[in-house]
């Protein structure tokens, strides 16, 4: 086993024998899900606290089916009902979650660093489930899951990622991730939002949709925000979808085997027309499956599943 | 109290000055500067006490051109106590205090507290500098001639830009009247908003909102644009771009009265120090990039950046212990500003007579301030004794500042101040035992 981490803060630092690792361990827990009774014991007694101070229904809820399928206690607590709201600071309300003990903090943050400041004040695990527009480690891995379920490999794919990529902690952690698992990958976009130097990610900027489209074996889709258009980063939502939004049209010129994939939720009409989103090469439901998987090995790994097994 | 302050190496860059001399002070001025071997004859002086300076620099008291004390209105950060107790502690005999207290400094009665303060504490004399505009709100102009009158030696809205340019020129053109420089922080806030570090490669790894180079400079430009406009000498605070000092260097070379500063952290630490999300290098202008580093280097020893500065900005931890979004911007520096200004030396990119000028002859040129920055006969004794070479290692746990939001604590350095003296007073001494 080569996971020997006690937090998973970004896919930034991680090997491609790690992620490998994270990967083969959530393909073999992937089955759990599919049983009649989907529960192992292999997490008893351990308190998985979804600490989720930014709003989320789906990472959320993966997250605690996750554990619950590993027999973990899990506790959520969200913006509104944690005491950030009373004017404690996000410090202090970490130690006293960790003055509870819980063996590891699920976090969400609105703001960018948030998992990185946590990890230096306490001693719990942090899982980062998405930290302002810095990284999603755990999409990330969930996407690479299910590139590597219908590719059979990683390595040496062309990977288009398409949309808002200056404001996505999604593209963050997938350049990062695909790079380090050797895939080639291209971000196209508004140029308002492609951020500066993406080239030093290791990614090339393509200066038009279907340039990224061609050739392509993955298409990922980003969420685009309507808030977006008041910070002046495009004109309008007609306008974008347009020109920056993936047609039917379009997708003619892919691959044959192309897939097409969103972290979700989709803006159907705007980034993505319905019928690419249900078409046959769309896998995103996958995505949402194997985030389970996905996070259901990261638990495992991150809380030693190995030794309390042997302790059992 | 008589002193002479023997043997040291005297660097007055306003004289240029650089020789080794004796240095004697009597009734808080200076009596005299004698070359070595000292003409005055042994007898006349067995009443002085002497100050052993052989090996050490002996210079003009440094002058900090842009520190916040906080006070009044912040006093959990800083104090004018604790904040003259650092500036002594790092060779500064003289401070002007920045106007974003609350309330604001743009009345007498608030310059005059501060001078009150001051006063009391007995150790770094503080020059208070106004607001621009009443309340730092870029909206009316402050009571500019009331403010010069009760003390202030410039104006500036500090931390706030002022965005109006119409208000701008009209500062400077009402500015001249009461001969005050107008200080700019130059910043477009529409182009800065939400940034939080220079915006670059770092920013875009980190998904932290940036504040381009442009925001700095196209500020920078409207500014030197007015002071052509209304001939009224313009400072420019904290200088930390390539293309702010390459602005600068032309408006300089145009003969324009425009002067301009930077501080330590802008030629010591890039936007490399932000990774990690460490609180502690976040400040406003940010941390740019090697380029602009060296540019700010290269400003400074071409003569285009007359002033460093300490611009230091206390703030309490529960400010920086927090989300990189949510902390506060600013470091402190009144401690640091000295020996990081030696190392430029030490790598051989200023003289030390220029990196002297830099915290002494600059600031008070800028300020026009009278028999500061220099060592003349008949001068009130403010005055630095350096070790150059010391070694040490800065720690923030031995700062006087209230604050310790630094983010060169660990950091190996070379040279020190040893003894502060203000108007013959030994307001800091870790040179030799002496008491009054």
């Amino acid at each position: 086993m080569n996971f020997n981490r006690h937090h998973l803060l970004g896919m930034k630092g991680l090997t491609k024998e790690e992620i490998e690792t994270i990967l083969t361990t959530a393909e073999s827990l992937k089955e759990i899900s599919f049983r009649d009774i989907k529960k192992v014991p292999t997490l008893r007694g351990k308190t998985v606290v979804n600490f989720f101070h930014e709003p989320s229904t789906r990472t959320r809820t993966s997250f605690e089916i996750a554990a619950k399928r590993l027999s973990a206690d899990t506790v959520s607590l969200s913006a509104g009902t944690s005491s950030l709201v009373k004017g404690e600071t996000l410090v202090d309300t970490a130690k006293n979650l960790e003055a509870m003990n819980p063996d590891i903090i699920v976090m969400r943050h609105s703001m960018a660093g948030a998992p990185h400041l946590l990890s230096r004040m306490v001693k719990p695990s942090i899982l980062n489930a998405g930290d302002g527009m810095h990284e999603h480690p755990t999409q990330a891995l969930l996407d690479l899951l299910t590139i590597r379920e219908k590719k059979g490999t990683i390595e040496g794919l062309k990977v288009s990622i398409i949309g808002d990529i200056a404001h996505s902690r999604v593209a963050r952690s997938n350049i990062i991730g695909l790079k380090t698992m050797r895939a080639q990958v291209t971000v196209a976009g508004p140029p308002t939002m492609i951020p500066p130097f993406i080239e030093t990610m290791g990614v090339e900027v393509a200066s038009n949709l279907q340039e990224a489209i061609v050739g392509a074996d993955v298409i990922m889709m980003l969420r685009v925000q309507l808030e977006r258009q008041k910070q002046m980063l495009f004109p309008s939502l007609r306008e974008y979808s347009r020109f920056f939004g993936l047609t039917v049209d379009l997708l003619k010129k892919a691959k044959r085997d192309v897939i097409i994939m969103h972290p979700g939720p989709i803006n159907r009409g705007v980034e993505m027309q319905s019928e690419v989103a249900d078409g046959p090469y769309s896998v995103i439901l996958d995505q949402v499956t194997n985030g389970v998987a996905v996070r259901m090995a990261l638990l495992y790994l991150l809380l030693g599943g190995n030794k309390s097994e042997m302790d059992n | 109290m008589k002193w002479i302050i023997r043997g040291g190496r005297i660097i007055d860059a306003k004289h240029q000055v650089d020789d080794q001399m004796d240095i004697y002070i009597y009734q808080g001025k200076i009596l005299d500067l004698q070359p070595i071997p000292s003409k005055r004859s042994t007898k006349t002086l067995s009443d002085f006490r002497v100050i052993p300076a052989e090996g050490l620099l002996v210079t003009p008291g440094l002058i900090d051109i842009h520190t916040h004390l906080r006070e009044p209105g912040f006093e959990y950060k800083e104090t004018i106590l604790t904040g003259t107790q650092a500036a002594v502690a790092g060779g500064f005999t003289a401070v002007a205090c920045m106007a974003n207290t609350q309330p604001v400094n743009d009345n007498q009665s608030v310059t005059e507290y501060i001078l009150k303060k001051a006063k009391e504490a007995r150790l770094a004399r503080v020059f208070p500098i106004g607001a621009i505009s009443t309340g730092l709100k870029g909206e009316t102009l402050a009571e500019i001639g009331e403010l010069k009158r009760a003390g202030v030696v410039a104006l500036s809205d500090d931390g706030h830009p002022v965005t109006n340019s119409q208000l701008m020129r009209r500062a400077m053109e009402y500015a001249r009247t009461f001969d005050l420089p107008v200080i700019s922080h130059c910043e477009d806030l529409s182009l800065s908003r939400s940034g939080v570090m220079n915006e670059g490669a770092v920013s875009t790894w980190l998904g932290l909102y940036g504040i381009p180079s442009a925001a700095e400079e196209v500020m920078v430009y409207r500014d030197i644009q007015l002071c052509q406009l209304t001939q009224t000498p313009l400072h420019i605070a904290h200088v930390s771009t390539a293309g702010s000092v390459q602005l600068i260097r032309e408006a300089k070379k145009k003969g324009l009265p425009v002067t301009a500063e930077t501080a330590p952290h802008y030629f010591s630490l890039t936007e490399e120090a932000v990774i990690g999300f460490d609180t502690q290098a976040k400040m406003n202008p940010p941390l740019r990039t090697k380029d602009d580093c060296l540019a700010v280097q290269k400003g400074l020893k071409d003569g285009t950046i007359d002033v460093i500065a300490s611009d230091h900005a206390p703030h309490n931890s529960l400010e920086k212990e927090v989300e990189f979004e949510q902390a506060a911007m600013g470091i402190i520096g009144l401690e640091t500003a000295l020996p990081l200004t030696l190392s430029l030396v030490h790598r051989g990119i200023l003289t030390l007579p220029q990196a002297i000028a830099k915290l002494t002859e600059g600031p008070a040129r800028v300020l026009k301030l009278n028999h500061y920055g220099d060592l003349r006969k008949s001068s009130p004794a403010n005055l630095t004794i350096i070790d150059p070479d010391l070694e040490f290692q800065i720690d923030i746990q031995t700062f006087r500042s209230k604050s310790k939001n630094s983010p060169f604590h660990g950091w190996k350095m070379k040279g020190k101040a040893l003894m502060t003296m203000v108007e013959g007073r030994i307001v800091f001494n870790q040179l030799t035992p002496i008491s009054e």
